[in-house]
């Protein structure tokens, strides 16, 4: 497992679009999952209801996980991701 | 003649026959024993199909409404295919034996419940959302066919009221306005009509019936009545105010993007007085050129405690934020007087307009104070806020808010909390006693704003609730003209700009006093700004004299 944490910094958090589009992402990889974990709960990225219903505001750290594929790879994509939308 | 009376929530006039929304009603009902591997299928069949429609609404809401309201849809088609949504249905099923349609239904409670008990107030409005997805799905799974409008020609629409989604797959080329019989101002029906330029009035109750199907509306956005069958002299009224309606319409159009500034060369800052964040999109589609006046007590009169800060800054965040780096002008708590609220259990005043009003109450009352001015502060890292006091009457007042200032951007820069340290901060002029002193306060803070309501009731001594008062009560008193003029040299004297933010700035009789006078910044309501902005540009400041504050 490869993992990162990532401090929001978007004002209002991880609210619908980037959660979508977070989905969106972590689904397109097809033998690798992605984690987010907030305090003490996991959820996977693609769970777009659940990833909204951690109510992740700005200024939380996340930590994010990548088992199994590429997880260098997707770590990075999923990196670069939080960085440009969150 | 019939004639109800409803609230207006989008201005405008217009008249067509009525035509009822038709919304299935259809029930869901369990089935047992359902066969599960069909079930699954027409769960599929109905998800595509209504993924296919959310993202058809997308599209067309991109070119009609906005990006933001395109967002939503395509939000929405996610839900439907989002996994722990469609396992739950998938569970009850399997678990159950049950038909799709009560699986879609159970599942959709579910999640909006869990939604709905969260803290923060942008995910439990989400709630609506998932509502609106589950509607939707099953809408398809029982093949109900989605209120399009069955008319060859554009129709007032009625109904009891609208969901977000029913209001924008409508073909708005069959609609001339709305009427509802429940809702609100902040309904989703009423803001996208006021988005699409369409006149609505809501909260009709029950005047409003099915039987009124195909009679000729004549509806009134701006009042909120509607008129059925009206009689001369009143359809003659109506005619006329269409008729000033059109022509505001092109006016509107050729000023848009222009210039506040006058034939030889003064600018003007035109900028708007809002009540809420919904209003936001009045002020962008009426293209004022910032925000003058943002009142916070909406957070407070709607709430049944005091507003949390997060909530505080939620609110003024998305203003400042909307306005992208636009002047936003948030005044602090303005209550007493004829504003009262339960929660603050102020005692009962002989005479609440000379007692603890305002920032009177801030200053008695350090913890009601400092929770908004944290949260103005943590909102001015997003936009260009600037912080108002009212009621102000002595210099040390002044001080004392800006030391309660210095200490909330002290407690921030421990706490890490971004903020920008050069908010402006300003005051409103609405007392004699400011007027006078004028030149003192003028040194202690960046702006001055003129709520002339205020300033005419306590200049003149006239009280501005009292209805027989009439004449009296005159906000052209020249006595009111000259306090404008004499805080607006000690204003100038100090380098500091000047505003109006009361319903005065839109009177344009008095354009060429303020002008005289040296005004810099008049604030209005959203609708006013491009009249305002016509009359602007065809003044000149230098002709402009100050006879009207003679007596």
């Amino acid at each position: 497992m490869t993992k990162f944490d990532y401090t929001i910094k978007d004002p209002i958090g991880i609210h619908a679009r980037p959660a979508g589009n977070l989905a969106k992402l972590a689904k397109s990889f097809a033998d690798a999952v992605v984690t987010l974990t907030k305090g003490d709960m996991t959820v996977k990225a693609s769970q777009l209801m659940k990833v909204m219903s951690m109510g992740i505001k700005c200024g939380d750290q996340i930590t994010v996980g990548v088992e199994g594929g590429d997880e260098a790879g997707v770590a990075d994509a999923v990196r670069k991701f939080f960085e440009e939308n969150l | 003649m019939i004639q109800l009376q409803g609230k207006g929530v989008s201005k405008g006039v217009t008249s067509g026959p009525v035509y009822f929304f038709r919304r299935s009603d259809a029930t869901v009902t369990k089935v047992e024993n359902a066969d599960p591997a069909a079930e699954k299928a027409r769960l599929a069949e109905a998800q595509e199909k209504s993924i296919e429609q959310l993202n058809r609404l997308a599209d067309k809401c991109r070119e009609e409404a906005g990006e933001e309201a395109a967002v939503l849809f395509e939000t929405h088609a996610m839900f439907v295919e989002d996994e722990d949504y469609v396992e739950c249905i998938m569970d009850t099923m399997e678990s159950e034996g049950c038909n799709a349609e009560f699986a879609v239904q159970t599942a959709g409670e579910q999640f909006a419940a869990m939604f709905a008990a969260m803290e923060d107030a942008y995910m439990r409005a989400r709630a609506a959302d998932i509502r609106d997805v589950t509607t939707r799905i099953l809408n398809n799974l029982m093949g109900v066919i989605e209120g399009g409008i069955d008319s060859e020609v554009p129709v007032v629409l009625a109904a009891d009221d609208l969901a977000p989604s029913e209001t924008l797959q409508l073909d708005k080329s069959k609609i001339l306005g709305f009427m509802t019989q429940g809702g609100s101002g902040n309904s989703h029906t009423a803001i996208l009509a006021r988005t699409m330029g369409i006149p609505a009035i809501c909260g009709l109750g029950e005047q409003l019936q099915p039987a009124m199907e195909g009679s000729v509306a004549y509806v009134d956005g701006e009042t909120g009545t509607v008129t059925l069958d009206p009689d001369e002299p009143t359809l003659a009224a109506f005619e006329a105010k269409r008729k000033k309606q059109q022509e505001m319409k092109l006016l509107m159009q050729t000023m848009k993007g222009q210039q506040d500034v006058t034939l030889d060369g003064r600018e003007m800052m035109v900028y708007c007085n809002i009540g809420s964040p919904d209003d936001l999109s009045a002020v962008l589609n009426n293209d004022g050129r910032g925000i003058g006046l943002f009142r916070s007590e909406f957070l407070y009169l709607k709430a049944s405690d005091f507003p949390t800060e997060d909530a505080q800054f939620e609110a003024y965040k998305a203003v400042a934020a909307g306005m992208k780096g636009k002047r936003v002008v948030i005044r602090t708590l303005d209550i007493g007087a004829d504003k009262q609220v339960a929660y603050f259990d102020m005692k009962k005043e002989e005479n609440p307009a000379l007692g603890v009003r305002a920032i009177r109450i801030c200053l008695n009352r350090p913890e009601i104070f400092r929770t908004q001015l944290r949260a103005l502060y943590r909102a001015s890292a997003f936009g260009k806020v600037a912080i108002m006091f009212p009621m102000i009457t002595s210099v040390w007042e002044v001080r004392e808010c800006k030391r309660f200032c210095a200490e909330v951007m002290a407690e921030l820069d421990r706490e890490g909390i971004a903020y920008n340290p050069k908010t402006e901060i300003g005051i409103m002029i609405e007392t004699p006693a400011s007027i006078f002193v004028a030149d003192a306060l003028a040194k202690e803070v960046d702006f001055f704003s003129v709520g002339t309501n205020d300033l005419t009731q306590y200049t003149l001594a006239c009280d501005r609730q009292a209805n027989d008062l009439g004449r009296f009560f005159d906000p052209h008193h020249p006595a009111v003209l000259r306090a404008l003029k004499i805080a607006t040299d000690a204003a100038h004297a100090a380098g500091i700009w000047i505003g109006i933010c009361g319903e005065l700035g839109a009177d344009l009789s008095l354009l060429e006093t303020f002008l005289a006078i040296g005004i810099d910044e008049l604030s209005v309501s959203p609708s006013s700004v491009l009249p305002l902005r016509a009359a602007i540009r065809k003044s000149t400041a230098r002709t402009c004299t100050l006879e009207k504050l003679d007596c």
